[in-house]
């Protein structure tokens, strides 16, 4: 393309892409510098990496084997609702991991209405804590999406292959064998890979649900190290083993991953002749009816305990929940002063060095940034001062892979169409971004600034790290409210958390639609 | 005069020679078989692709290192010549400012340019909101409105019906007549050539022809041009 004239310059998004080159590589040489490589890890660090792996292998195993029926249900069957379930698969993305936790809780939890039926038939309640607890919570969230990434991978299949197999009298084995099989052997790695990717990661999950010797993933271990013995060392050095961790899980995922799970029509409806038997339908049923109610009814708990809850929420829980909106706002404004020029560099054919930079914010995790951003800050200013900042920026980061993503195609469809036009009108610079980019993009630019305000709104990460006891995001409150047991107040804040990140998704993502032409 | 002096544009293993002038004015219709560079021919002068040797000129101005909104040329494309996003009036006023910002006097060129293509009250319109041939009307009241020496057309209304069409044709032929604009058009369809053309550059064979007189290339056509027609 250096062949021909832009109508715009790329150097704003290399600009971008190198600030968040040097934000990421900058922290990660600041915890290197400071690790002790002479140390080792210790017993309970190795114990924090067998845990990291085995959870999330088990996470992504029983996502993606749940997924599998749940999928195959929701490609072959019509029933009222469809649609608003499979809307309903992505609404996970955007829900505050602290809101599905309490959810969780009050529906297996020990007092919980699963606990309460198996105590009518004198059982011992469950015990959700540890291990399975937080493998049931990455099961919650990550269902979800491996569902969609199979589903799409129906989506995929040519309608022409379902005609031909109808043609041949194909019976539900043959169907298997000629389309079901091979499109999960081309989807499934990919989904696995992502889901294991995630899990990788997680660390509000193991905060609420794991912790001890015996439950502690890596990221965890670096809050502990960090917040509780201050060893700044130990939490440099676990930092960079979930680095490479982190790096070589997403390298695999960006390798072997089909899609991600965004894409609309997902929901377009297929015409399908097999599938009849009154097995296949109860069993279909029965796959529909499970993960609908896996994934509807810890949120119909937060919003029936939460309700009392609401009426009675002390002051600190507002303050929490404007210091949110703050870093939501803050957040989001800094994703997009990165992504769209990002997007628009991309766009112009400078894409591999930009691309790279945006995909680093997978590999990097938020606390290993926010412990290199704490080692740098500290010697110079009080880092717990700079708690909402930091928390914005390392949001702002984080989002930034997903945000690419949804901008970038668009960048691209309208710089390939409106250039030629705008340049040959001399609509160049400043002028093409006002007239024509960003109006012609702005759907996109509301859809990408939803998912990070909701995400930034939910977040609970480097905010743990950096807030002194003074300060508090709203899931924060949430989290120190259900660690001093005053569940109901948690689950009322939890409810007003959620109803916060939903309607600033929605407010984002419909603004951006509103009035625009296709 | 338009004079490509030993142009030569290449693309991957294709590539295109033109060496030839044009006369202030002139109507002419690019003409060939498809793949043979018409579009290409176009897209250099309107500086889209660049040369990988020689040089346009217009009246003697060096066009080759001219960015493509600063040369006297006003281009229509295949498809995609409005902004969907823009009014009529706003899509009309960018061929005066870029920036849109424009005084009572560009305001009320825009309206004159709105009038003789007959789009009168349509200015607040969306682009969604008009029909395809009004659509083109919107795009050749802008080009009047940029009041460029040259006008190139890439096959703008090869979507229209026929009869739609050659309004339009008629319309452009009327338009440049009363500016002196000299006209440059794509066209795969002789009729269109002999309805607004006196003249026709024939690209085939990697070569862009010196223009000839469209009624005496057309009834007897070399062979290049004769496989094309059949």
């Amino acid at each position: 393309m250096a062949d021909c004239a832009q109508p715009v310059s790329a150097r704003a998004g290399i600009g971008a892409a190198l600030v968040v080159a040097a934000l990421i590589f900058g922290t990660l040489a600041a915890v290197v510098l400071r690790a002790e490589p002479g140390r080792g890890l210790g017993a309970s660090d190795w114990a924090a990496l067998r845990f990291t792996l085995i959870q999330a292998c088990l996470s992504a195993g029983l996502s993606v084997a749940l997924a599998v029926p749940v999928a195959r249900a929701l490609a072959r069957r019509r029933f009222i609702g469809r649609r608003l379930l499979i809307a309903l698969l992505g609404a996970p993305f955007i829900l505050p991991v602290i809101v599905a936790i309490l959810g969780l809780l009050q529906v297996f939890g020990r007092a919980g209405w699963i606990s309460d039926g198996l105590a009518l038939v004198g059982l011992e309640p469950v015990q959700i804590y540890g291990l399975h607890g937080v493998v049931l919570a990455h099961v919650f969230f990550n269902l979800p999406l491996a569902t969609r990434l199979i589903l799409q991978g129906w989506q995929e299949t040519p309608a022409e292959r379902f005609r031909l197999a109808a043609q041949l009298g194909a019976d539900a084995r043959a169907m298997r064998q000629l389309l079901e099989y091979p499109m999960l052997r081309r989807v499934v790695p990919g989904a696995l890979a992502v889901v294991f990717a995630i899990c990788l990661s997680s660390f509000a999950v193991a905060l609420t649900l794991g912790g001890g010797p015996r439950a502690t993933t890596i990221e965890l271990a670096i809050y502990q190290a960090f917040r509780f013995d201050f060893d700044l060392g130990r939490a440099a050095m676990l930092s960079g083993l979930q680095l490479v961790l982190t790096g070589a899980a997403a390298l695999v995922a960006a390798k072997v991953a089909v899609g991600e799970g965004f894409g609309t029509g997902l929901d377009r409806p297929l015409q399908r002749w097999d599938g009849n038997s009154t097995t296949s339908r109860i069993m279909d049923g029965f796959w529909i009816i499970l993960a609908a109610a896996f994934l509807l009814l810890p949120l119909a708990a937060i919003a029936l305990s939460g309700v009392p809850g609401l009426v009675g929420l002390k002051a600190s829980v507002w303050v929490a929940a404007l210091n949110s909106i703050l870093v939501a706002t803050l957040s989001t404004v800094l994703m997009l002063i990165l992504a769209v020029p990002m997007a628009t560099a991309v766009a112009l054919g400078r894409g591999t060095m930009i691309e790279v930079a945006g995909i680093l914010g997978l590999a990097a995790s938020p606390l290993v940034i926010g412990t290199g951003l704490f080692i740098v800050i500290y010697p110079i200013a009080d880092p717990f001062a700079l708690a909402l900042p930091v928390t914005a920026l390392v949001n702002a980061v984080m989002a930034l892979p997903f945000a690419l993503r949804i901008l970038v195609p668009r960048a691209k469809s309208v710089v390939g169409r409106y250039g030629r036009l705008s340049m040959s009108l001399d609509v160049r610079g400043w002028p093409f971004v006002r007239r024509v980019l960003l109006p012609r993009m702005r759907a996109q630019i509301g859809f990408s600034a939803g998912l990070a305000a909701a995400l930034s709104m939910g977040d609970l990460g480097v905010v743990a790290l950096f807030a002194d006891p003074e300060f508090a995001t709203l899931p924060l409150q949430v989290y120190r409210l259900m660690g001093a047991y005053r569940m109901e107040s948690a689950a009322g804040a939890a409810l007003l958390l959620l109803a916060l990140s939903m309607s600033a998704f929605w407010i984002l993502d419909r603004g951006g639609r509103w009035h625009a032409e296709a | 005069m338009l004079r490509l002096e030993d142009c030569l544009i290449e693309n991957g293993g294709f590539s295109l020679h033109a060496d030839l002038e044009i006369v202030p004015g002139s109507r002419i219709a690019v003409i060939g078989p498809s793949g043979a560079g018409k579009s290409t021919l176009i897209e250099a002068l309107a500086g889209f692709r660049s040369l990988s040797k020689g040089t346009v000129r217009w009246n003697g101005d060096d066009l080759t290192k001219v960015e493509p909104g600063k040369r006297p040329i006003a281009m229509l494309f295949q498809d995609g010549n409005l902004f969907p996003h823009l009014t009529v009036a706003q899509n009309v006023g960018l061929g005066i400012h870029p920036n849109l910002r424009l005084d009572s006097a560009q305001q009320a060129k825009v309206q004159a340019a709105l009038a003789r293509v007959g789009l009168d009250d349509m200015e607040d319109r969306k682009p969604a909101a008009l029909s395809g041939g009004q659509q083109s009307r919107v795009a050749l009241a802008r080009v009047l409105v940029q009041g460029r020496d040259l006008l190139l057309l890439d096959e703008p209304f090869a979507a229209l019906g026929p009869a739609l069409k050659a309004e339009m044709l008629d319309l452009v032929a009327e338009l440049v007549a009363e500016s002196g604009a000299t006209l440059l058009m794509v066209s795969h369809d002789p009729n269109d050539a002999r309805r607004i053309a006196d003249q026709v550059v024939l690209v085939a064979d990697s070569q862009a022809h010196p223009p000839m007189e469209t009624a005496a290339l057309l009834d007897n056509p070399p062979p290049a041009l004769k496989a094309y027609l059949g």
